[in-house]
C-alpha cells in the first residue's frame, strides 16, 4: 500500500504539448495506466496511443479517470486545475510552474468545500514507487519501500532519494508538494496521510527558506505524530529578499529563514539533516532513535 | 519585480487611490519645472531608487564613501547616525528644488536596504507637502498560510513594520480578505475606525482602501506598502509614499508593468541571465555554482559554506536546459570576477546529463576558463555526460557527490588563491 496513487490509478494528462506527451510516454513506461488526455476541440482524436478528449468530465466518464495531471502552460494552468475539480477529479497533480498568484487564490477558493486533492503547482508529482508514477522525476531512482517523502523542491527530492536507495531504504510514496507561495497539498495534509499509512514507517519532510509552513509542519508533528521523521530546510546561505527560484522561496520582512524552520523542527524532536548530502543517513538515525 | 515610487504612485492613482500631486525629474532643471509647476509652498524631493530608508540614508560621490558610511553608520541598529544628507529634501522654492535634485542626481544613495554599494540616482520626485496630522500604515500581501489576501494596518507610520510587529504587536491590525467578494465595506469601515480615522472621513477611507485592493488584485501585485499613509489636517486619507511589487509570473498580462522595469536597479548578471530564462541571483562569494533545480541550488549554496566556501552566486539552469541555455549560464558565472572555482551540481531527471555536459563543453570554447571547475554527474545518462566531459580534454575536477565536489571546489579556490 501507499498514499493516493497505487496500481489501480487511471490519469488522465491534461496539457498535451511536447512536454505533456512526453511524460505521459514517461509515466506509462513506469507502469501507470495512462487513460486518456483532455485537448479542447480535438477530441476524438489519439495522442500517444490514448484517447483525447474535449473535457475533464468526459475522460472521467468514459475512461474512469480518477486522478489528472496538468502540464498546461501557466495562462491556463488554474482554468485546467478548476476544470479537473468541477468534473469531480479526487486528485489534481500540477507540474506547471509560474502561475500568478492571483490565480492560484482563486483556485483555492474554488477547491473550498470540494472533494478535490490538490498536489502542486510547480512540483515533480507524485510516485508510488514500483507501482505508479504521476510527473516528472525520474523513476528509476526509486525503491519500493516503507519511507514516505514529502518535499517543496524537485531535484531535492531526487537526491533525497538516490541517497535513501543507496542505503537500501526504499520508499512508500513521495509526493513533491511544489515551490510556490500557495499550493494545493502542504506538509501537514502529506504528514497526515503518511501517519495513517500502513505501510509508510518513518518520513522525510524537505522543506526551504519562505513562508511558515514548517514551523507549522514541526507543532503538527510534536502534537500528532506517531512516526519518526526526518527533515532538512534549503537556503541557509539564501540573501534576504530574493527570490530563490521558486516563488515561494523568499526571506521577506525576517520572516521564513532557515535558522528559525531548523530550531522549530529541532524543536518538535525531529533530527534535521545539516547537510544536503547527509539526508538519507539522517532519516536512518531517525528511525534508529525511534526503535 | 519592483518599481519606483513615482511608478507605483501612478499605477495606484489610477485606481483611485489618493496620492499627492507630483512629478518627476530627471535634471535639476525638470526639477524646478516641476516645482514651479506644482506651484505649492512646501515641496519634497524624494530620490528614486528600489530601496527604503531613503530619508535616513546618505547621498555620497563615490562607491568607497558609500561602503564606510554604509559600515560605520547603516548597517546594524544602534550605529552613530551620519551628518550628511539623505535622500529626501524638505524644500520652499524651485531654486531649492533645482538645487536639491542637483545635489542628488548622479549620486549614490546608500541607505540601510541598499547594502554597502548604494544605489545611483537618476531620478527624483517633486511633489507638493501635505500636511500631516498623524502617519499611519497600510499594506496589502498575501497570506501564505490562507492563500488569501490580507490588508495589514498600523497606527504605527513611518516605522519598518517588522519592527512595530516585534515590539507592539497590538498595534497592527490584519484583515483578512474573502477573494470571492474582495474587501467589503464594512471590513474596511472596521479597519478604518480601528486606526481612529475621524467618523467624517471614514467613507472616503473605505474608498481608499478598495482602490487599494482593487489595484492590488488586478495589477497582479505581490505587495503595496503605504508607508507612511497620511492622514491630513483635514481627515483624509494620502499615499504619501508607495511601495510596490509585481508577481513576475504575471507579467505576461501585464504588459505595461513589465515595461517599468528599470535594468540599473538589477544586477547586470541577473538581467542577462533573465534573458535566458535562467534563474541567477548575484552573492558575494568566490564559488561560482550552476545547478538544476532551485532546491538543489540552494542546498549546494548551503554545502559550499558547510565546506569553508562562500557560494558566489544562485544558479538555477531549470529542468528543460538546453545545451545552449547551459552555455549562457556558464559564461555568466564566469564573468564574475570573484569567482575563483565553479562547482557543476546536476541531477539529472528531465534533465539529461549529457545534454548539461555537451553545454559545458560548448561554453568552454567559447570562453577562456582559468578557474578550476568541479562536476558532480548524477542520474539520467550520466554515463554519457561524463564521457562527453572525459572526452573534451577540459580539466575537469570529477567529484563522487555534493559533499566530495563542494569540498574538491572550496579546496581548489584555496590552492589558487
Amino acid at each position: 500500500m501507499s498514499i493516493l496513487l497505487d496500481s489501480n490509478s487511471r490519469v488522465v494528462t491534461q496539457g498535451l504539448g511536447a512536454t505533456g506527451r512526453f511524460h505521459l510516454n514517461g509515466c506509462r513506461e513506469y507502469g501507470t495506466s495512462m487513460v486518456a488526455g483532455v485537448r479542447p476541440g480535438k477530441g476524438g482524436q489519439t495522442a500517444e496511443d490514448t484517447p483525447v478528449f474535449d473535457t475533464v468530465a468526459e475522460a472521467v466518464d468514459k475512461e474512469g479517470a480518477n486522478i489528472s495531471v496538468i502540464y498546461v502552460p501557466p495562462p491556463g494552468a488554474a482554468d485546467a486545475i478548476m476544470e479537473a475539480a468541477d468534473a469531480g477529479i479526487p486528485l489534481v497533480v500540477c507540474i506547471t510552474e509560474g502561475i500568478p498568484v492571483t490565480d492560484m487564490i482563486r483556485v483555492q477558493r474554488f477547491l473550498e468545500g470540494r472533494d478535490t486533492r490538490l498536489i502542486g503547482p510547480n512540483c515533480p508529482g507524485i510516485i508510488t514507487p514500483g507501482q505508479a508514477k504521476v510527473g516528472i522525476m525520474p523513476g528509476y531512482i526509486h525503491e519500493p519501500g516503507r519511507v514516505g517523502v514529502i518535499s517543496r523542491s524537485g531535484t531535492l527530492t531526487y537526491e533525497a532519494v538516490h541517497q535513501l536507495t543507496q542505503l537500501g531504504v526504499g520508499q512508500s510514496t513521495c509526493i513533491g508538494i511544489g515551490g510556490d507561495p500557495i499550493i494545493g497539498t502542504g506538509f501537514i495534509d502529506a504528514l497526515d496521510l503518511f501517519n495513517r499509512d500502513p505501510d509508510t514507517d518513518a518520513v522525510m519532510m524537505i522543506g526551504e527558506i519562505g513562508g511558515n509552513a514548517e514551523e507549522l509542519a514541526a507543532a503538527w508533528v510534536q502534537e500528532n505524530m506517531t512516526k519518526p521523521v526526518a527533515a532538512f530546510i534549503a537556503g541557509k546561505t539564501a540573501p534576504p529578499g530574493k527570490r530563490m527560484g521558486h516563488a515561494g522561496a523568499i526571506i521577506s520582512g525576517g520572516q521564513g529563514t532557515a535558522a528559525d524552520k531548523e530550531a522549530a523542527l529541532e524543536a518538535a524532536g525531529m533530527p534535521v539533516a545539516p547537510s544536503p548530502a547527509e539526508l538519507g543517513v539522517t532519516l536512518v538515525m531517525a528511525m534508529q532513535r525511534a526503535a | 519585480m519592483n518599481v519606483h515610487e513615482y511608478q507605483g504612485k501612478e499605477l495606484l492613482a489610477r485606481y483611485g487611490v489618493a496620492v499627492p500631486t507630483g512629478k518627476v525629474a530627471g535634471s535639476a532643471q525638470e526639477a524646478r519645472e516641476a516645482a514651479t509647476a506644482l506651484g505649492s509652498e512646501v515641496l519634497v524631493v524624494k530620490a528614486q531608487i528600489h530601496a527604503g530608508g531613503r530619508g535616513a540614508g546618505a547621498v555620497v560621490d563615490n562607491a568607497e564613501e558609500a561602503g564606510r558610511l554604509f559600515a560605520d553608520h547603516l548597517e546594524k541598529e544602534g550605529l552613530p547616525a551620519h551628518d550628511l544628507s539623505g535622500g529626501v529634501r524638505l524644500v520652499r522654492s524651485a531654486d531649492e528644488a533645482a538645487d536639491a535634485a542637483e545635489a542628488m542626481l548622479g549620486k549614490l544613495l546608500v541607505t540601510r536596504q541598499t547594502g554597502a554599494g548604494g544605489r545611483r540616482v537618476s531620478r527624483v520626485l517633486v511633489e507638493e507637502g501635505c500636511d500631516i496630522a498623524r502617519e499611519l500604515y497600510m499594506s496589502l500581501l498575501l497570506d501564505r498560510a490562507t492563500g488569501r489576501p490580507v490588508m495589514m494596518a498600523s497606527t504605527e507610520g513611518g516605522m519598518e513594520i517588522e519592527k512595530v510587529a516585534e515590539e507592539t504587536p497590538g498595534r497592527i491590525m490584519r484583515q483578512e480578505i474573502d477573494p470571492a467578494v474582495g474587501l467589503i465595506d464594512g471590513q474596511a469601515r472596521k479597519v478604518a475606525f480601528w486606526l481612529g480615522i475621524p467618523a467624517e472621513g471614514v467613507a472616503e477611507a473605505v474608498v481608499f482602501m478598495k482602490s487599494l485592493y482593487a489595484a492590488w488584485l488586478e495589477l497582479d501585485a505581490t505587495m503595496v506598502e503605504i508607508n507612511p499613509l497620511v492622514q491630513t489636517g483635514a481627515g483624509t486619507l494620502l499615499a504619501l509614499d508607495a511601495k510596490v511589487s509585481f508577481d513576475d509570473n504575471a507579467l505576461f498580462r501585464q504588459p505595461d508593468i513589465a515595461g517599468l522595469r528599470d535594468d540599473a536597479e538589477e544586477d547586470p548578471k541577473e538581467t542577462w541571465a533573465g534573458k535566458y530564462d535562467l534563474s541567477y541571483i548575484a552573492l558575494d562569494g568566490n564559488i561560482g555554482c550552476m545547478v538544476n533545480g532551485a532546491g538543489l541550488a540552494m542546498a549546494t549554496m548551503d554545502i559550499i559554506q558547510a565546506a569553508g566556501g562562500r557560494p558566489a552566486n544562485f544558479c538555477d539552469v531549470g529542468g528543460g536546459a538546453t545545451a545552449e541555455r547551459v552555455a549562457e549560464a556558464f559564461k555568466i558565472i564566469l564573468s564574475d570576477e570573484n569567482v575563483e572555482a565553479v562547482f557543476i551540481n546536476i541531477f539529472g531527471g528531465i534533465m539529461k546529463c549529457d545534454v548539461l555536459a555537451q553545454g559545458v563543453v560548448d561554453a568552454a570554447r567559447d570562453v577562456e576558463i582559468t578557474v578550476p571547475l568541479v562536476v558532480r554527474l548524477e542520474g539520467t545518462n550520466v554515463d554519457q555526460g561524463k564521457a562527453i566531459i572525459g572526452e573534451s580534454g577540459l580539466n575537469i575536477i570529477g567529484a563522487e557527490d555534493m559533499a566530495d565536489g563542494a569540498a574538491k571546489a572550496v579546496q581548489a579556490a584555496e590552492q589558487r588563491a
